[in-house]
């Protein structure tokens, strides 16, 4: 009895919180969810899923940060592209290879990078593209953005469904901006099968310092196999299975 | 449609020109001269100097003696080519089709246009009070034939209309000269009583032929309109066009706008008409002042979708100057390329997706520089450089698997940056690397992976590389440049892994 009615409860709560939710503009939609792969990183969404069809800021403050948070977004792409689907990555300075890209799941030729002279037209041009539902996500390489800026941008994927993932490298401050998470990817030692020598998979220090409706949290995570794997650092059975791999 | 054309003539076209640069010359008799054979002849005089009894084709020591201050220029090659070049484009708001007519005159097509100007009498009055203002003495006629536009120009009251139909009548009282006939055969006419067309125009052909050579028979033809004859346009009008004459000049970009649309409208029905779409497109604008603004767009496939079209032309309307106004708009598609009628799809198909993204591509080209959109392919070369190449078009397919056995870093720099390195020789890693004076102890790595030039492409030392990683977890991409040998080699930086 007493158990029957604190499942009652439960359900009665997470219904309340799709609700909410959905009010919010995070529709719940079953058919479209990205599975990142990443279970205890995913718990700290709100409804225990990615949020797509939303903005998320990446932020690095050097170059090795840089490359390591282009190849954590490069693996969120290879989860959020679907076949046939396309995507648009926006930067001033371009810095990024593209051949690199194969090794984070996605065939280079399906992005189109569009390079900028300014900051100002980069955002034009994320805004445009992120109000095109045909594309998967659009990755903007923008250091500085204000609020009203972000804002546009919430509003334009709000419209279309579509991911931005804005990267800033060297913000001039960090300024409270209306995206839905704030990231920072550190790399971190990679770690070898057995102490075989060498250099491991690509691993990094994944930190969510801010996540609307779920909650913040640092966790490690390696892209391995053509997909993330979580490590967990106490226990050291997961890096035992991790194998020794050329890099990406 | 009855045709119509009509005829300007410049009796003072070389020095109205300089008076309008040079207008200190305006109140003196001026004469503008060239050497002709051993001789300075005079090629062009204004009304004072004509008023004088200066003549063209005088030599200039006489002219000099009848008119001592006379101020003679000289004469540049092809300048009045040049000129009336220059006004044949500036005419081409009267009409598309608009040419020069030998060394003193232009020709206008005028059939179908001059409604627009509420008359033929409106027009003509409109094209002198333009060219009058502008410096130019001008006389002006239209009629059914270039040949007799030509004559009423030159033999008429400017401005001259010459009614449909009623060409036999006016040319009749004109002198053989107004034929456009060699000087000589003009002069043997002359000599003979031959005053008027009139005289001879009803001979019988066999004996003009006889007598003044085939060419007269084909001038009075002309004249007549027995005969076609063509204009060679100065510009050659571009097929799809649409021109929007504006009642009051247009200076608000609101009021361009709306012009913008009206075209496009226009334009867009008859490419679809004709199953075409467009690839380039060009508004001209021409202003008050005589001014032609102009912008142009480009689209990456036929097009014929006025929003999106509208949107592209719109990112360029802050370029426009409208200065006191715009009076005419021109709307021009000189490229076009066929594009089939697509079925509207049930489903949403993919070809509507394609036309979606495309139009957001030529959006963000237009703003951005369409060479600033690239998609790579991969390419089958080892050096890391050339490891790729800008596809030429959306739909280009790699022409082989991307490769993915061999490390490559996320962040590659231009150039590879010098670093100066702790390293066992010969072939070991280094144990540590200084990097912009920062002190990288090296913790793990690999290599190393040989990739040497490509002779047929590039000479050059071959290139060692090694991934390491340093104490703080970070990866980077190093290289060697060469072998070890007397020289010491020297180490690059060349990316970041992630």
């Amino acid at each position: 009895m007493n158990m029957a009615t604190s499942a009652k409860r439960n359900d009665i709560i997470e219904q309340l919180q799709r609700e909410i939710l959905s009010m919010q503009g995070l529709r719940d939609k079953d058919n479209n969810k990205v599975r990142l792969g990443i279970e205890p990183l995913e718990q700290a969404f709100p409804g225990k899923t990615f949020p797509v069809a939303a903005v998320h800021e990446f932020l690095s403050y050097a170059r090795e940060e840089a490359a390591a948070t282009s190849g954590f977004i490069t693996g969120l792409l290879s989860r959020l592209m679907q076949k046939d689907a396309y995507c648009i990555w926006v930067a001033v300075r371009r810095t990024i290879y593209p051949p690199a890209l194969k090794r984070f799941g996605i065939d280079p030729d399906r992005i189109l990078f569009i390079d900028v002279a300014k900051s100002i037209d980069a955002l034009w041009v994320v805004e445009e593209a992120l109000k095109c539902d045909l594309l998967a996500a659009v990755v903007g390489e923008i250091p500085d953005l204000s609020f009203t800026q972000s804002r546009r941008l919430q509003l334009a994927v709000e419209g279309s469904k579509v991911t931005g993932l804005i990267h800033r490298y060297y913000p001039r401050n960090e300024n409270a901006v209306a995206c839905v998470s704030r990231w920072h990817i550190k790399p971190v030692s990679s770690q070898t099968e057995d102490e075989m020598p060498g250099v491991g998979f690509p691993s990094w220090e994944v930190t969510l310092s801010r996540i609307r409706n779920g909650h913040p949290g640092t966790w490690h995570v390696a892209w391995t196999g053509g997909k993330f794997k979580h490590i967990t650092t106490a226990t050291s059975t997961d890096i035992r299975t991790l194998q020794t791999g050329l890099y990406g | 449609m009855a045709e119509r054309f009509v005829s300007i003539w410049f009796p003072h076209l070389l020095t109205d020109a300089l008076i309008a640069s040079q207008p200190e010359l305006r109140d003196k008799p001026l004469a503008i001269a060239a050497p002709e054979r051993g001789k300075v002849k005079v090629k062009g005089v204004n009304s004072i100097a004509l008023q004088k009894d200066i003549r063209t084709g005088m030599v200039v020591a006489d002219c000099r003696a009848i008119l001592p201050e006379l101020t003679v220029i000289n004469y540049k090659e092809g300048a009045e080519r040049i000129l009336l070049e220059e006004l044949a484009l500036w005419s081409l708001r009267y009409t598309p089709v608009a040419a020069v007519d030998g060394p003193d005159g232009l020709l206008l097509d005028a059939s179908g246009c001059t409604h627009l100007w509420n008359g033929e009498k409106r027009y003509l009055e409109d094209i002198v009070s333009k060219l009058q203002a502008k410096g130019f003495a001008v006389s002006v006629a239209i009629a059914d034939t270039i040949g007799m536009a030509w004559a009423a120009a030159r033999y008429y009251r400017s401005p001259a209309i010459i009614p449909a139909g009623a060409t036999l009548t006016a040319l009749s009282q004109l002198p053989p000269a107004a034929l456009r006939l060699d000087p000589l055969v003009t002069e043997k006419l002359e000599k003979l009583g031959l005053y008027r067309v009139r005289n001879f125009m009803d001979m019988p052909r066999a004996s003009l032929r006889k007598r003044f050579g085939v060419d007269i028979l084909r001038r009075l033809d002309q004249a007549t309109g027995k005969e076609k004859e063509y204009l060679q346009p100065a510009r050659l009008p571009v097929l799809y066009q649409e021109r929007l004459p504006c009642l009051e000049p247009v200076c608000t970009a609101t009021g361009i706008e709306i012009a913008i649309k009206k075209l496009l409208s226009a334009l867009c029905k008859r490419l679809l008409d004709d199953t075409k779409g467009l690839r380039s497109l060009t508004l001209k604008g021409f202003r008050v002042d005589g001014n032609i603004q102009q912008i142009a767009i480009g689209t990456n496939k036929p097009s014929r979708s006025i929003e999106h079209l509208f949107k592209l032309l719109e990112l360029k309307i802050a370029t426009i100057e409208p200065a006191l106004g715009i009076e005419l708009f021109i709307l021009e598609a000189p490229v076009v390329e066929d594009m089939p009628v697509a079925q509207e799809s049930f489903w949403g198909s993919s070809m509507q997706d394609a036309a979606a993204l495309t139009e957001l591509l030529d959006r963000i080209g237009e703003k951005v520089g369409h060479q600033h959109i690239r998609r790579f392919v991969p390419e089958a070369h080892y050096w890391p450089e050339r490891a790729m190449k800008t596809a030429g078009s959306l739909q280009e397919d790699p022409a082989m698997p991307w490769p993915d056995h061999k490390p490559r870093p996320v962040h590659l720099l231009k150039e590879p940056e010098p670093i100066e390195v702790t390293v066992p020789i010969p072939d070991y890693p280094p144990l540590l690397f200084i990097h912009q004076g920062k002190i990288h102890k090296v913790k793990n790595a690999d290599g190393p992976e040989r990739i040497e030039q490509e002779w047929w492409l590039s000479e050059g030392l071959h290139r060692d590389y090694y991934v390491v990683e340093d104490e703080a977890g970070y990866r980077y991409w190093v290289f060697r440049l060469g072998h070890y040998s007397t020289d010491e080699p020297k180490w690059f930086l060349h990316g970041f892994f992630a």
